[in-house]
């Protein structure tokens, strides 16, 4: 019997790439690879949905900040609104702990060797904040300005975040994921007096590529901007909320 | 090298596919292969061959096949081929340009015993 695919030819010397046509047939197909991730992203929105839930996935090389935006900002949000973090790294608790020093509720991934979050993970760890509603979710994503770009999550919003340490021609160099992006944060400028970094030149470069990209500087250390920060998320959470209504009241249904 | 997750993913179409159709081995992939779809071939390559070890693709020939991508000017309406994110309007100058196509990736051809 062939080795190869089990037929009961043996005229072959296991070549499938030869053996191949005897048997083979052609299929016109239109698969979207991104399908099986869309998938699990659409069941993630659906769902963020129904629990009126604006979601936010924040994305930056590692060590940019976002552990510290978050643990700054949120629990002057906390007080507002419910807030709630999904924190993705390969390894160590360190961040989703970071952020429950903070008093937020936090649930870490880890992924491994996984060098990005992707939907189907991110659906597990919504698992176990069902009774989270009315809120604002931050999914902080793994550390990398490349592989997190191509992966829907079901989010709201993308954040990219670049630090001045990083340098202004970030957007050039890694335009996937500020394409994909609504809004840039610049972290770090109390630092910027001291690297060379252009700040202008950094937000032509970035419009270069999102010609629509929003953007907001600031410092999580001194706190400088920090009320823009507040006020851009405070909007789209208002937003949200008000949707969320009006989809209600069309159905009739109690706000 | 998030194109080992994507190959992953790819197998699992094909496995959905070989139910679907009636197939039990998949010989050769045709793959479009947008210029703006974040993915680098040979890394698709690579991961292509980890990913379909002990499958039903295992030895099949991945075909990248290059689209091009075409984007929009937002001042004056041209509409041309680009092949990178730097764009620049090729009639007017303009920076301000919309991707209409190139981010994808799509198995348009299966060669399948």
């Amino acid at each position: 019997m062939c080795g190869i695919c089990g037929c009961n030819q043996t005229d072959h010397d296991g070549d499938a790439q030869r053996h191949g046509p005897a048997h083979a047939r052609r299929l016109q197909v239109e698969l979207d690879l991104f399908s099986l991730n869309d998938r699990h992203a659409q069941a993630n929105r659906e769902r963020f949905a129904s629990q009126q839930v604006l979601v936010l996935n924040l994305m930056s090389s590692p060590g940019s900040g976002k552990t510290a935006l978050l643990s700054e900002t949120l629990p002057a949000q906390q007080a507002k609104w419910p807030v709630a973090v999904i924190e993705g790294d390969q390894q160590t608790q360190n961040d989703a702990e970071r952020i429950r020093a903070t008093g937020v509720r936090a649930v870490q991934i880890n992924t491994g060797k996984l060098c990005h979050l992707d939907a189907h993970l991110v659906g597990h760890a919504v698992d176990e904040l069902e009774d989270f509603e009315r809120g604002v979710l931050y999914i902080e994503n793994v550390g990398n300005l490349v592989c997190p770009a191509g992966f829907d999550l079901g989010e709201a919003a993308r954040v990219v975040i670049l630090s001045v340490t990083e340098g202004d021609d970030k957007p050039l160099k890694y335009p996937d994921i500020f394409h994909s992006a609504q809004l840039m944060v610049i972290n770090k400028i109390d630092l910027a007096p001291y690297v060379d970094f252009d700040q202008a030149q950094c937000i032509a470069n970035a419009r270069r590529i999102n010609p629509d990209i929003e953007v907001i500087a600031l410092s999580a250390r001194t706190g400088e901007g920090l009320q823009d920060w507040q006020a851009w998320v405070e909007q789209r959470y208002r937003e949200r909320i008000s949707r969320q209504c009006a989809c209600a009241s069309d159905q009739q249904a109690p706000c | 090298m998030h194109e080992l997750s994507l190959c992953r993913g790819l197998i699992q179409l094909l496995q959905e596919q070989a139910q679907q159709q009636d197939f039990r081995r998949v010989t050769a992939v045709w793959l479009e292969v947008g210029p703006l779809a974040a993915v680098e071939p040979a890394a698709m390559a690579f991961g292509f061959r980890a990913a379909s070890l002990g499958t039903l693709a295992q030895g099949a020939r991945l075909h990248l096949v290059p689209c091009p991508a075409r984007a929009r000017c937002r001042a004056c309406g041209h509409c041309m081929e680009i092949q990178s994110w730097e764009m620049v309007c090729s009639e007017c100058g303009s920076t301000r340009l919309q991707i209409l196509s190139g981010q994808t990736l799509t198995i348009r051809e299966l060669e399948v015993e």
